[in-house]
C-alpha cells in the first residue's frame, strides 16, 4: 500500500517540496482550486437536484465565514489553551461596528473596505479589555467569564434600543462595492464568495505563519506548561493576550463581513449557540490543526444548514408516520451534545489532531522500561 | 470548606468565625432597609432558589474542580420532572386546600423528585465525567457543555418550546400580614423548604462520616484515598446530593412560579453559578450567601426599574468579583485557587 502511494506521488514530489517551502502560496493555490472546484461540484448529481448553483455558492460563503471563525477560536483555545465561551460576542461587535457606520439607521455611509480594518481593531480593543484583568485567572475560571461576557454582549445590544433598534436590530446594511468596478447585490452571490474566499486564504496564511513565529512557539510553550513557559521568561500574560486580541480580531473583522452580506444585524444571531457551534467545529476539527478546523467547520455547517433538510425531506418521501413527526432539524444540538461526550471520550484529539495534541492527549503507557 | 481564615491574632481569630454571622445580618438590614418588605420576600425566594442550584456547583467544583456546566440543565429538568410527577403521577390540577393532604402531596413530590434527580446526577457522573478524571482540563469542560445541550434539547423535544404550566399546590391566596404588608405564604414556604435543606447539607458534611470523606477528597484526593476514603463513592454521592438539590430546586421553581421552560436551566445555572464564586467556590456556606445576594442585585435591578438589565449586572458582578477576589466573599479552602 505505501509502495503504491509513494509510486504515485514520486512525480508529485518535485511539486510538494515547492509547497513546502512556499507555504503560503500552497495555501493561496489550495483554496483558489478548492473554491472552482466546490461550484462546479454542485453541477454533478445528486449535488444539482438539492437547490440552485447559486443557492449553493450563497451557503458555501456562509460555511467559509463560519470557517474563519473556528480558525480564529482555534487560535484562542487551540494555540493558547484558553478556553472562550462568549466567542461570539466579538462577532457581534464587529457586526454592529459595520451596522454603525454604513446603514440608514444612523445615517452614516462609509466604505466597506477600510471598515473590514476597523471590525478587526474593534474587537482586538475589546479582546484586550475583557482579557487584560482575567487573563491572570485559572482556565476554568475564563471560561465563565468569557461566558459572562457573551451573555452581556447580547443583552446590552438588546436593551439600548435607543442606539441599536433593540430585537429589530440594524437592517438596510451596505453592500460593498468596488467603486466604477463591481457592485455586490444579494441577487448575485459570486462576488461575495470571491471576498470571503480571498480572506479566508489570506486569515488561514495569517495563522500558519503566526503559530510559526516567536509568539506561536510561545503559545506551545503556555500550553503545554505554563509554569514552566513562566520560568523559561515568556511574559504569560502578554502572550496570553495577544492570542486572545489575535482571536477576537479575527471574529471581529468576520463580522463586519456577515453584517455586509446578510444586511441585517440583530442580537438573536450574536446568541450563546453560536459561540457553542463554533466551539464544536474546533473540538470537533482537531484543536490546534488550522486545516482540520476550518474543514470540520465548513462541513459541519453545510451538513446542518442542507443535509438535515434534505434529511427531513427524505423521510417524508418512506411516508413513515412516526418519523414524519420528526423534524431532524431539532435534533440538531442535540446530535451536537452527544458529538462533543461522544468525541472528549473516545477521541479528544479531533478528527484531524494536530500532530502536537496527538501527544497531549495519548495516554502514558508504562512498558518494562518505564514511561515511553 | 472552613470559614477562618489563617489569622493568628485573637482579634483576626473572633472575626473569621464571626464573618459569616456578621455579613449576613449586614446582608440582611441592607437589603430589607433598601427594598422594603415586599420586594424583599421577593428576594429571599428568588434567592432560596439560587441558593439550592448554587450548593451544587459548588460542592461539585470543590471535590473535582470541575464546573458542572450541566448543573443548570440538572435543575431544569427537575423541575420538568417535578411538573410531570405533580400533574401526571399525582393527578394535581390547581391548589390544594386541606391541609393534610397539602403536606403529604409536597413531601411526596420533594421525595420523588429528589429520588430521580439524584440518579440522572449519578449517572451523568458516570457516564459523561467519570472517563475523563485524569485527562486535561478543558476535555470534562467541553463534556458538560456537551450534556447540557442533550439535556436542554431532549426536554424540548418531549415538552415543546412553550412555557409549561405546573401546579401550585400551594395556594396563592394564603398569606399573613406583616407591618401592613401582605405576606404570601408561599414565599415563607419557599424560603422555609430551602432553608431547612440547607441546614441539613450542613450537618451532613459536618456531622457524617462520608460528609468526612467529602471534605477530604476536596482537601487531598490522593491522601484520602490513601486513608482509606472510597473515592469514586464519594464523589457519586457528591453528585447524588448536589443533583439532589437542583431537584428540589426544581419542585420549588415550579410551585412558586407555577410554570417552567426547556431553556429556563442555562441563564438561572450562570447565576448560580456567578451566586457560588461569590460566596467563595468550594465553600457550602457560601453558595448559599452568594445565591441570596444575586437574588437581591436582580430583584434591586428591577425595582428601581433596570430589570431588563438585571442579567447583565449579574454578570457584570461575576466578571468583577473574579478579577477582584477570585477566592469570594468567604474564602476558599486553598490559596491557588486563582
Amino acid at each position: 500500500m505505501s509502495r503504491i502511494s509513494t509510486a504515485l506521488s514520486a512525480p508529485f514530489a518535485p511539486v510538494r517540496a515547492y509547497f513546502r517551502k512556499h507555504r503560503s502560496f500552497g495555501i493561496f493555490v489550495g483554496v483558489a482550486l478548492l473554491s472552482i472546484a466546490l461550484p462546479l461540484l454542485t453541477r454533478v448529481p445528486p449535488f444539482d437536484g438539492i437547490q440552485s448553483t447559486n443557492a449553493w455558492v450563497n451557503a458555501f460563503t456562509t460555511a467559509a465565514i463560519y470557517a474563519m471563525l473556528a480558525m480564529g477560536l482555534n487560535v484562542v483555545i487551540g494555540f493558547a489553551g484558553l478556553l472562550d465561551l462568549g466567542y461570539a460576542a466579538f462577532f457581534a461587535l464587529g457586526g454592529y461596528t459595520y451596522a454603525f457606520v454604513a446603514s440608514p439607521f444612523t445615517g452614516v455611509h462609509l466604505p466597506f473596505w477600510p471598515m473590514l480594518l476597523a471590525g478587526g481593531v474593534v474587537g482586538a480593543i475589546f479582546g484586550v479589555l475583557l482579557g487584560a484583568p482575567t487573563l491572570r485567572l485559572r482556565g476554568d475560571y475564563l471560561a465563565i467569564v468569557t461566558l459572562g461576557f457573551g451573555e452581556i454582549v447580547p443583552i446590552t445590544l438588546m436593551n439600548a434600543d435607543k442606539f441599536t433598534d433593540g430585537v429589530n436590530g440594524i437592517g438596510g446594511i451596505d453592500k460593498p462595492s468596488i467603486p466604477g468596478i463591481l457592485q455586490f447585490t444579494l441577487t448575485n452571490p459570486w462576488p461575495m464568495y470571491g471576498l470571503v474566499i480571498a480572506l479566508f486564504a489570506l486569515i488561514m496564511i495569517m495563522i500558519y505563519r503566526l503559530q510559526d513565529s516567536r509568539i506561536g512557539r510561545t503559545w506551545d510553550a503556555i500550553r503545554e506548561d505554563e509554569l514552566a513557559a513562566e520560568s523559561s521568561g515568556v511574559n504569560v500574560v502578554i502572550a496570553k493576550l495577544q492570542a486572545f486580541a489575535v482571536g477576537a480580531s479575527i471574529a471581529g473583522i468576520v463580522g463586519v463581513v456577515n453584517a455586509a452580506k446578510i444586511t441585517i444585524v440583530t442580537p438573536d444571531q450574536f446568541r450563546f449557540a453560536v459561540s457553542i457551534s463554533v466551539l464544536a467545529a474546533v473540538v470537533l476539527g482537531g484543536m490546534g490543526n488550522t486545516i482540520g478546523v476550518a474543514t470540520g467547520a465548513f462541513v459541519i455547517y453545510l451538513f446542518q444548514s442542507i443535509l438535515l433538510k434534505q434529511l427531513n425531506t427524505l423521510v417524508e418521501n418512506f411516508n413513515i408516520p412516526v418519523l414524519n413527526q420528526i423534524d431532524f432539524l431539532d435534533f440538531q444540538y442535540v446530535l451536537y451534545g452527544i458529538v462533543l461526550v461522544l468525541m472528549m471520550l473516545k477521541r479528544p484529539q479531533g478528527i484531524f489532531p494536530a500532530r502536537r495534541r496527538m501527544r497531549e492527549f495519548a495516554p502514558l503507557k508504562i512498558g518494562k522500561r518505564g514511561l515511553k | 470548606m472552613a470559614t477562618a481564615s489563617v489569622t493568628s491574632s485573637t482579634a483576626g481569630r473572633l472575626l473569621g468565625t464571626a464573618r459569616l454571622p456578621l455579613s449576613i445580618f449586614a446582608f440582611l438590614a441592607l437589603g430589607l432597609g433598601v427594598l422594603g418588605i415586599d420586594q424583599f420576600v421577593n428576594a429571599m425566594t428568588l434567592g432560596a432558589i439560587y441558593a439550592l442550584v448554587a450548593l451544587g456547583y459548588t460542592m461539585v467544583y470543590g471535590i473535582i474542580e470541575l464546573i458542572n456546566f450541566a448543573h443548570g440543565d440538572v435543575f431544569m429538568v427537575g423541575s420538568f420532572v417535578a411538573m410531570f410527577i405533580s400533574s401526571s403521577l399525582l393527578g394535581n390540577e390547581g391548589s390544594i386546600t386541606n391541609v393534610p393532604l397539602l403536606g403529604v402531596s409536597v413531601l411526596v413530590l420533594f421525595a420523588l423528585t429528589i429520588g430521580v434527580m439524584a440518579l440522572l446526577g449519578a449517572l451523568i457522573e458516570r457516564l459523561a465525567y467519570r472517563p475523563l478524571r485524569r485527562a486535561p482540563k478543558l476535555a470534562p469542560l467541553i463534556t458538560a457543555i456537551g450534556v447540557s445541550f442533550i439535556l436542554q434539547n431532549l426536554i424540548q423535544f418531549f415538552f415543546g418550546p412553550t412555557i409549561v404550566t405546573v401546579p401550585q399546590l400551594v395556594p396563592i391566596e394564603w398569606s399573613i400580614q406583616v407591618s401592613g404588608s401582605r405576606v404570601p405564604l408561599l414565599n415563607l414556604f419557599v424560603i422555609a423548604s430551602s432553608v431547612i435543606l440547607m441546614v441539613a447539607l450542613q450537618l451532613f458534611i459536618s456531622r457524617t462520616r462520608t460528609g468526612r470523606a467529602m471534605r477530604t477528597t476536596s482537601m487531598d484526593r490522593d491522601a484520602s484515598s490513601l486513608m482509606g476514603v472510597n473515592i469514586n463513592r464519594t464523589i457519586m454521592i457528591t453528585f447524588l446530593i448536589g443533583s439532589g438539590l437542583a431537584g428540589a430546586a426544581g419542585v420549588v421553581h415550579g410551585l412558586y412560579y407555577g410554570n417552567t421552560n426547556y431553556s429556563l436551566g442555562f441563564q438561572s445555572g450562570l447565576k448560580a453559578f456567578t451566586a457560588a464564586v461569590l460566596g467563595g467556590i468550594g465553600n457550602t456556606a457560601g453558595a448559599a450567601l452568594g445565591g441570596f445576594l444575586i437574588a437581591f442585585v436582580e430583584v434591586g435591578a428591577s425595582a428601581f426599574g433596570y430589570g431588563r438589565w438585571g442579567g447583565a449586572v449579574v454578570f457584570s458582578l461575576l466578571v468583577i468579583f473574579l478579577v477582584f477576589r477570585p477566592t469570594g466573599l468567604l474564602g476558599s479552602h486553598t490559596g491557588d485557587r486563582a
